[in-house]
């Protein structure tokens, strides 16, 4: 029990996806403006990285290392669970709560082409992960991304009010901040050996 | 061989059940649009290009089915397509009989202007704003790295002798390329006009002279020499009221320094 609350902890902070891997960073900058929004955005990419784990461990484990496809149709394959996952978010996302559905937009088919969700589909037969162990993975990969997001969101938020010299405007003091926040969550490094 | 089988069998296989459950999903969730959304959608221009203000032309057909957008809120479908949408909806058509389109108003070119230093940096007019206002001579005018003709839909915008040229017949006045333009110096006119104050600068008369050659200085030539009260110097630029301006072309024959722009091939003859 201890080792996946170490796992958990783990993967949301000591090896944050966006922070530490650098992955996912297309909607770390494109969704984190307004906390309400990338907090969304966190939930839905959480609930198809979980998803995407659970399904990643079984198509490897029972489709791809028995026949020995893991070689060439890795990939595919697990691109393939990724979309089709988001699309059901999408559709009952659509039903379920219309306004999340609009706020984020564009950034939710976006989903699908996240390398932070491929990533962690890839990691796992990497770090031979059993099935909780991989959901635990997926859930803490989740719960990190929507967490760096969700900062993120909040600093922008009160960036608003600041004032940024012209040349730094926009993208340029955005692109500071994620790299003193990265800076930041190297603290968590070495907290728990992975 | 066998591999080959039994990939192409196993990735059918998972394909065909994702989309049995997707199919089932969507049918379990459906959610009930008003069918006018999509009637509009098929008469709009399909760009998505964001002029009506919503982010694409869906938006902008469920905004004109709840009410929120009026019907000729497109500008790059007019009243053609004003007329079209307000069918569907069933309402009167509401179009605005003038077209606009957008025209940069700076005839800066390389020969009529100086560089203030040599740039290096990203070509891109927003990178150069940024460094002193840019490396033109004056602070007003168009920098020429092209951003307004990157970002437009309609490949109506090209750069010629260091400054943006707008095709009119190409340009349907979605506003982007005034969107982002660092300078703000592209504008709407109203497409019949033929004079227009082709500058932008609103510095002294001495600092545009120093500048660039074809700039407006503040004379008050125009202000004088016009009989229907239709240009005024405000801010050491000249403005036309499109509304009184009959396209005389007087002002354009007074102007000491050229910088009002008459077209001369649409001119009827007297």
């Amino acid at each position: 029990m201890i080792e996946l609350i170490l796992l958990f902890v783990g993967t949301a902070l000591v090896n944050n996806f966006v922070l530490v891997r650098f992955l996912g960073i297309c909607p770390f900058l494109g969704v984190s403006k307004k906390v309400e929004v990338s907090a969304g955005m966190g939930a839905a990419t959480t609930f198809v990285m979980t998803l995407s784990a659970i399904a990643a461990w079984f198509i490897q484990n029972y489709l791809l290392d028995p026949f020995g496809l893991s070689r060439f149709l890795q990939y595919v394959s697990f691109i393939l669970v990724i979309s089709s996952l988001v699309q059901l978010v999408e559709i009952v996302l659509k039903k379920v709560s219309p306004s999340l559905y609009d706020a984020l937009g564009i950034f939710l088919p976006l989903i699908t082409t996240n390398c932070a969700i491929l990533g962690l589909a890839l990691y796992i037969p990497i770090k031979d992960y059993n099935l909780i162990e991989s959901s635990i993975f997926g859930l803490g990969a989740g719960v990190g991304f929507t967490l760096s997001l969700v900062i993120m969101a909040g600093i922008r938020e009160e960036l608003e009010f600041a004032d940024v010299p012209e040349p730094l405007e926009g993208a340029g003091i955005t692109l500071l901040i994620a790299g003193v926040l990265s800076m930041v969550f190297l603290g968590f490094s070495g907290l728990i050996a992975m | 061989m066998n591999v080959v089988i039994i990939s192409v069998v196993s990735m059918g296989t998972m394909g065909a059940l994702f989309a049995i459950g997707l199919a089932y999903a969507s049918k379990k969730f459906a959610v009930e649009v008003d069918p006018r959304i999509e009637e509009i959608s098929s008469v709009l221009p399909g760009a998505n290009c964001g002029a009506c203000g919503y982010p694409g032309c869906d938006n902008f057909a469920s905004a004109v089915a709840k009410g929120d957008a009026p019907s000729n809120g497109c500008p790059v479908g007019g009243a053609e397509v004003a007329e079209k949408v307000a069918d569907i909806m069933g309402i009167d058509t509401d179009t605005d009989d003038e077209i606009k389109i957008a025209r940069v108003i700076c005839q800066g070119k390389t020969c009529h202007t100086s560089v203030k230093y040599q740039y290096d940096g990203i070509k891109d007019c927003r990178a150069a704003a940024k460094l002193g206002s840019g490396n033109k001579s004056c602070d007003y005018g168009c920098l020429g790295f092209g951003t307004c003709v990157d970002i437009c839909s309609f490949d109506a915008i090209e750069i010629i002798d260091g400054i943006a040229k707008i095709n009119p017949d190409k340009c349907t006045a979605c506003g982007k390329c005034i969107d982002v333009c660092p300078k703000s110096v592209i504008d709407l006119v109203p497409y019949s006009q033929r004079v227009i104050v082709d500058c932008n600068s609103k510095d002294f008369g001495k600092k545009v002279k120093s500048s660039c050659v074809v700039g407006c200085i503040g004379c008050k030539l125009c202000e004088r020499s016009c009989p229907f009260d239709a240009i005024h110097v405000e801010d050491n630029i000249a403005t036309i009221d499109y509304e009184k301006c009959t396209n005389c072309g007087i002002c354009a024959d007074k102007c000491p320094t050229n910088s009002i722009w008459e077209d001369k091939s649409k001119k009827k003859k007297a």
